[in-house]
């Protein structure tokens, strides 16, 4: 497929550290993202959504952080095989990353201006002068005054800081954002003016999205597709529509059962009891399967692998989703 | 689900061990914490058994053996005076081990104390406290220690006071910030709500947050305690000669340092070895206490 | 700007006045009598009369200060020392250059290692350079310096007679002092810079950093070190401090006529105005330097800038702020 921008496969990451253990934060992830599109990752937090987006742009934390197996490839390009300054290039100007935490995201000693024209000078061939101006365009385009240029993360606040993140990743129009979180922060009105400027500026610059959220409801209104993640894994993957409409994996369903429904009259919500199981131990089999009210003998010995339940690529790790389509 | 069960004892068992004996499993696997604490051990008995230990008094002059090399009899050598240098870095231990204990005592008492009442009533009563600290801390350390000293003339009480009157600031500045900042959460609200006297909150529900910088403070402060009165007997002050206080020794024996250099490097090498032990020993604590300030 | 350090010189003024008291105070309840020291234990209890009379010593405490503090704001005159009758004032010009400039060879040695090994150490986490500087900070924090100066004095002055074992007589005798001062401290200056640059490696912003695709030079000089600066220049200010008081002891074992000496002598010989002013220009040069880093700090860090612009500014800025959002 000529439009896959970029095609994640079989990617392992572990953090390895003398006091835990060895954390398997990432196991085994494969996710193609194409042209123009909205793939949604959601998952609770610690299912290793942001170590995915990290090692996306190969900067997971040095030393204890290691990639231990798979390929991240970029316009079918493998990342993982150029050299750092090759990297450098792609970082920012390719692939740029909207981080979660917009109060510590910045550096608090720099303008604002300077570090978004900082990202523009280092990848296009201007003038500092020149960048400067661009940063001011941008600053304006997420809705803050250029004369704000030269203020300090620190005289912002925690709304008009993520519009500055949103403006520094998108200085430099690239083909894919990643962006973590970019609402998780943020109050409730804020969040949708933020989604609202980032649907708007991707549709201007005609980039794709990987959205990572916990955040059911963002998912619905920006992505095309959505992978649910649980304990580092891949646990059921396909449209938007297969997701909300077709729900197979029952910790999906848990997530929606998480949620309360304006619509429905049933008086409780139905949380998933228990919790996510320590990534430097995971249970052998469906990792899913001690929190699972469906969990056979089979589940808790051995892992059924993504398996499709219907023709347009909706997959599932789930045996019971699979047997009921009467697959396998 | 077994592993579930499994999962369930585990986390019963994480709250079961109590924070005291998680700081200690901690501390127990930090190797320098352990070296440190042993050498201290050993340096702490053989000061106090040194009357026993010591195979002359430290003050048995013989001329007739004076200035001789460390060898059998004399394992670290003789001074000017023919007194065995070992029995006298024993003797002398105490005098240091004391001066630092109770200066450390010293400021500590005070220091924890003005900052509690100083974060704790805050207003005016803050601001005098911190007024006269900053007057305390405008005079570099050593330089107060050395005018307090001069002021109370020679002697071992006088060097503990010198040195522990310098450092209070230092203990009032840790108690202080993290007070100032814990007084305002809900639970100390809820303490003053149901009445509780001003020195139940302080001493049940304030101290206890500081307890662990406090802890690492006096363990370091001892070590820079033992520093600063050896250097305060090195000026002439402090502890006197014929009392065989290590910094006094280093003093005493410098004059010689060109042709009998041994009697300088003993007495030193003492304070160093007492001095890293007690700050490998605070670094341990620090780490075991706060595992987020390890790096 | 200029405004805030006027008030900061301001607020010093207290600050010596208590620690002028402090100082009279001590040395007047000081046990001895300097009358007696001066003139011998023998004289004739007249003339020690005459010479306390002479320098004011038979009047009340705080006539005695008031006149002293008086005298300093006034005249600029410390008092006469009681031993050679000479001005005090003009023995502490004397001697304040000597002791200034090992302080600062001091700190420059101290700021030289200290950080540079530091940053080295916390770039390179738990490598072998890393263990050898930790090693360093280690027995550097735990040595004393007067027996690690006599150690160089040992070793470098009487075995290989590079350096002069003692007195001052030009840049050769400033080397050992300032490396047995400078070295001690380098050791925990180095400590703290190492943690407060590891503390920003991982802070969040230096991987926004590494995201924009910015070169690795770049981010540690610019992103980690700037930010890194604050304890760093902190720790530079105490250790000035540290510097001039351990100057003392240098100067001491190296026989170098400075502040820290004379003050030793005023001490044994109970000449109490020599003392008196010594201690108070030591604290006035540790105060201003103190000023210079708090100046420091608004330059590095934006944050606290914002702190000495006032208030109205800052009131005015969230306003506006909030009527954007």
């Amino acid at each position: 497929m000529s439009d896959t921008i970029l095609s994640i496969k079989d990617l392992s990451i572990q953090y390895v550290s003398r006091e835990i253990g060895t954390c398997r934060a990432v196991n085994n992830v494969s996710l193609d993202i194409q042209k123009g599109e909205n793939l949604g990752l959601v998952g609770e937090t610690g299912a290793g959504k942001t170590t995915i987006a990290l090692g996306i742009l190969r900067l997971t934390p040095k030393p204890q952080g290691r990639v231990t197996s798979g390929t991240v490839e970029f316009w079918g390009e493998d990342l993982y095989k150029k050299s750092e300054a090759e990297m450098r290039k792609i970082r920012g100007e390719k692939i740029s990353m909207i981080f979660q935490d917009p109060m510590t995201a910045l550096n608090p000693i720099d303008p604002v201006g300077d570090q978004i024209s900082e990202m523009i000078w280092l990848h296009e061939k201007i003038t500092k002068k020149e960048a400067a101006a661009k940063a001011a365009n941008m600053l304006e385009m997420v809705g803050i005054p250029a004369a704000r240029y030269k203020e300090y993360p620190h005289q912002f606040s925690g709304g008009m800081k993520q519009r500055v993140v949103i403006a520094m990743a998108l200085a430099c129009s690239p083909e894919l954002l990643i962006a973590d979180e970019p609402t998780t922060a943020l109050d409730v009105t804020i969040q949708a003016q933020v989604l609202d400027m980032m649907n708007g500026l991707k549709k201007e610059l005609g980039t794709s999205l990987l959205l990572i959220t916990h955040d059911l409801g963002v998912v619905a209104e920006m992505c095309d597709k959505v992978a649910i993640i649980y304990a580092g894994e891949i646990v059921e993957v396909g449209t938007t529509r297969h997701i909300f409409k077709d729900t197979r994996h029952p910790y999906t369903k848990g997530l929606f059962g998480s949620l309360p429904d304006m619509n429905s009259h049933s008086k409780r919500l139905k949380p998933i009891h228990g919790l996510m199981p320590d990534p430097a131990n995971l249970p052998q089999g469906c990792k899913f399967a001690p929190r699972c009210e469906f969990c056979t003998e089979r589940c808790t010995k051995q892992e059924q692998e993504l398996t499709a339940v219907s023709p347009d690529g909706h997959l599932v790790r789930c045996w019971r989703a699979v047997e009921e389509e009467g697959g396998v | 689900m077994k592993t579930a069960e499994q999962q369930d004892t585990a986390i019963h068992e994480i709250k079961k061990r109590s924070m005291t004996g998680e700081v200690l499993s901690r501390l127990v696997r930090n190797k320098g914490a352990v070296i440190g604490f042993i050498i201290i051990l050993i340096v702490v008995v053989a000061c106090v058994l040194a009357p026993v230990i010591a195979p002359y008094h430290y003050d048995d002059q013989d001329i007739s053996r004076k200035f001789l090399e460390p060898c059998a009899d004399f394992i670290m050598g003789t001074d000017n005076l023919g007194r065995d240098i070992f029995s006298r870095l024993l003797y002398g231990g105490r005098i240091s081990l004391q001066v630092g204990f109770i200066a450390t005592g010293i400021s500590a008492l005070f220091g924890i104390t003005l900052g509690a009442i100083s974060g704790y009533y805050g207003g005016k009563i803050d601001n005098v406290i911190m007024r006269v600290l900053d007057i305390f801390m405008a005079i570099p350390n050593l330089l107060l220690a050395i005018a307090i000293s001069a002021s109370l003339g020679t002697g071992i009480a006088s060097a503990m006071i010198a040195v522990g009157v310098s450092s209070i600031p230092q203990f009032a500045r840790i108690v202080r910030g993290p007070i100032l900042s814990v007084k305002g959460q809900e639970y100390i609200e809820a303490a003053t709500a149901i009445d509780a006297s001003d020195m139940r909150i302080i001493f049940r529900h304030l101290l206890p947050n500081v307890l662990s910088p406090i802890i690492v403070q006096i363990t370091l402060g001892v070590a820079n305690s033992i520093i600063a009165a050896a250097s305060l007997s090195f000026l002439g002050l402090g502890v006197q000669p014929p009392q065989p206080e290590w910094g006094a020794m280093l003093s005493a024996s410098r004059v010689y340092i060109v042709d009998h250099s041994y009697m300088v490097t003993f007495p030193g090498l003492a304070i160093a070895l007492l001095v890293i032990s007690l700050n490998l020993f605070g670094d341990g604590l620090r780490d075991a206490m706060d595992p987020r300030l390890k790096d | 700007m200029w405004r805030y350090i006027a008030k900061r010189l301001l607020s010093m003024i207290p600050v010596l006045i208590g620690v002028s008291f402090i100082i009279f105070t001590l040395l007047y309840f000081t046990p001895g009598d300097p009358a007696s020291m001066v003139l011998g234990e023998q004289a004739s209890e007249e003339a020690k009369n005459e010479w306390r009379e002479e320098y004011g010593l038979n009047d009340s405490f705080w006539t005695q200060y008031f006149r002293y503090i008086k005298d300093i704001v006034t005249k600029g005159d410390f008092g006469d020392s009681y031993r050679n009758g000479r001005s005090v004032t003009s023995s502490l010009i004397d001697r304040f250059p000597t002791t200034f400039l090992l302080a600062v060879c001091t700190c420059v040695v101290a700021m030289l290692v200290g950080v540079v090994l530091g940053i080295v150490a916390a770039n390179h986490q738990n490598s072998w350079i890393d263990a050898i500087a930790r090693v360093f900070g280690m027995i550097g924090i735990s040595m004393p310096m007067f027996w690690f100066a006599l150690l160089l004095i040992m070793f470098f002055a009487v075995k290989l007679q590079w350096f002069p074992v003692s007195g001052f007589y030009g840049p050769r005798y400033v080397v050992l002092p300032a490396i047995a001062l400078g070295l001690t401290h380098a050791a925990s200056l180095m400590r703290i810079t190492r943690s407060s640059v590891l503390d920003c490696i991982r802070q969040d912003y230096v991987r926004t950093a590494r995201a924009k695709g910015q070169t690795e030079g770049v981010i540690t000089r610019h992103h980690i070190l700037r930010n890194a600066l604050i304890p760093i220049v902190t720790a530079a200010g105490t250790s000035f401090g540290i510097a001039l008081g351990g100057a003392m002891i240098m100067e001491q074992i190296f026989a170098i006529p400075g502040l820290g000496r004379l003050m030793v002598d005023g001490i044994n010989q109970r000449d109490y105005p020599i003392v008196r002013g010594a201690v108070m220009l030591l604290a006035l040069s540790f105060s201003l330097v103190n000023l210079a880093v708090d100046m420091l700090y608004a330059y590095i860090d934006p944050r606290i800038k914002a702190q000495y612009q006032g208030a109205s500014r800052k009131k005015q800025k969230t306003e506006a702020e909030e009527v954007q959002a």
